[in-house]
């Protein structure tokens, strides 16, 4: 049993930890990251790797804009690793009517924070993607969007911040926040140790939520089973981030594999494991959304399929920022399944907090308050959506 | 929760060996150098230099190289090999049509 210090405590070496634990370290600050796991265990590795701005609930439309905007775009030469983001597009299936109208929604909610998106159809349509099957009947467009690769951008931050200084500690569990004089200030993990500092970072995933509980900070979220395939190498097809009205997502990597997920409609069920496992339903699921999307893709061979869990937020955005009622607490959980592509902008924005700078952009309608429980009752947004069982 | 690592405890230089250029794991064509310099870069788990580097994720998704690649990373941090993890194994166990699995949900 050991106490160390640091200016920063960060527990959580994904994405957003990993990221925090670079801005911090490159200003200056010395910073402790606390894993459970390994660097990158849980959702940012595991992700579909979309970096995309459209379809965003307009709550955190503005955190994925700046990351697009201010850090995707030079990413890889920052950090000398390169993280195959291409910025190519966003192509988005819509199947029926009422889905078309969901799509009108997001090109109006992308107009508004200026980010340009428009409908495609027929011929349009395949000419931006030919392999579509009739079964599309019409599909948002929004070119500033794009892709990249997760497991490289997670690993690519922790290993430029490393060679920057910050400390990085896996295989150790944070388990409780103790307060001294009423401040956030240190961090207890299962081995005993302490690590104490000015600042402490939360972005831990489900885990952060019984973090934060011993603090007395409750954060309505649940976790849900999210699983992906990928295939062996194909030739080129396309360079765009590709997704349905179904749910279902994924992109050609660089490397020629394409990867897809698209939910079961069973996700829910999952909860109680301990870890996430490959069901023996949802890589059928997903390859029967890629056979009836894209019947092109039929041919190829899946070579593998991994899960992972979603940290569903009870009103479908995360909880980002301070959490003033424990001065020096941060907190970045509850991402929803969408927090990987501003997962850097969330990371430079909490080294901004924890440095007493302001926010970069708005993010007070993520405060880890606005749960109001007593008048209107918010409801899973998520737990509707029944993936290709719905279709 | 994963074997307690301090990733700043010091495992000494990289040090280039005269068989670098030998390709450990064939389906992505990953060197031994790539893997030792990946292992200096702060990867210090299978899990992670495969994510890096794509070792083990090629068709045969590493039932050739995984024993291989552990030793190479075993002897860079100076670990025995028990103490380091393999990756998950992950289905399907041959890789497999995506038109073939689609047809599966007809029998959920």
């Amino acid at each position: 049993m050991k106490t160390e210090h640091a200016d920063v405590i960060i527990v959580g070496a994904g994405i957003v930890g990993n990221a925090a634990a670079y801005y911090l370290t490159k200003a200056g600050m010395r910073c402790i990251v606390l894993e459970e796991e390994m660097i990158g265990h849980g959702g940012s590795s595991r992700n579909g790797g979309g970096v995309r701005q459209s379809g965003r609930d307009p709550r955190e439309f503005a955190l994925a804009a700046y990351a697009v905007k201010n850090i995707w775009p030079t990413l890889s030469e920052e950090l000398g690793v390169d993280v195959e983001y291409r910025q190519n597009g966003y192509l988005v299936f819509g199947y029926n009517e009422e889905q078309d109208k969901s799509i009108s929604v997001r090109i109006e909610t992308a107009a508004s924070f200026g980010v340009h998106m428009e409908m495609k159809r027929g011929a349009d349509l395949k000419e931006i993607c030919p392999y579509v099957s009739d079964h599309v009947v019409c599909a948002g467009w929004t070119p500033s969007d794009g892709v990249s690769n997760p497991m490289r951008t997670t690993l690519g931050y922790y290993i430029r911040a490393r060679e920057l200084g910050a400390r990085f500690i896996t295989g150790e569990k944070a388990i409780k926040i103790n307060k001294i004089k009423g401040a956030a200030r240190q961090v207890v993990t299962a081995r005993g140790n302490v690590y104490e500092g000015d600042k402490i970072i939360v972005a831990a995933g489900y885990h952060g939520k019984f973090l934060l509980e011993t603090v007395g900070i409750v954060v309505p979220m649940q976790k849900k089973l999210n699983e992906m395939i990928v295939t062996e190498p194909a030739p080129r097809l396309f360079e765009y981030m590709v997704g349905g009205m179904s749910g279902f997502y994924g992109q050609q990597t660089k490397h020629g594999s394409l990867i897809f997920g698209c939910p079961s409609g069973r996700e829910y069920t999952f909860h109680e494991l301990k870890n996430p496992v490959s069901t023996s339903v949802t890589a059928s699921f997903i390859c029967e959304s890629l056979g009836i999307d894209l019947p092109i893709l039929k041919q190829l061979k899946v070579v593998r399929a991994w899960s992972g869990w979603v940290d569903i937020s009870l009103d479908g955005v995360p909880v980002i920022g301070a959490v003033e009622e424990v001065p020096g607490l941060l907190v970045a959980i509850a991402s929803t399944g969408h927090g990987y592509g501003p997962g850097p902008a969330v990371g430079y924005t909490l080294a901004q907090l924890a440095m007493d700078q302001p926010s970069p952009v708005d993010i007070t309608k993520l405060h880890f308050d606005r749960f109001d429980y007593g008048k209107k009752q918010p409801r899973y947004q998520s737990a509707s959506s029944g993936g290709a069982l719905l279709r | 929760m994963a074997e307690y690592m301090d990733r700043s405890k010091d495992i000494g230089p990289y040090v280039p060996q005269a068989d670098d250029d030998r390709i450990v794991c064939r389906c992505e064509e990953i060197t031994k150098g790539e893997i030792r310099q990946a292992v200096h870069m702060g990867l210090w788990t299978m899990t992670e230099v495969k994510r890096m580097l794509r070792c083990g994720m090629g068709l045969c998704q590493g039932q050739t190289c995984t024993k291989n690649i552990k030793r190479i990373i075993a002897t860079e941090l100076g670990v025995a090999l028990g103490q380091l993890e393999e990756p998950s194994v992950r289905p399907p166990v041959r890789p497999v049509e995506v038109g073939v699995f689609g047809n599966e949900v007809e029998s959920l």
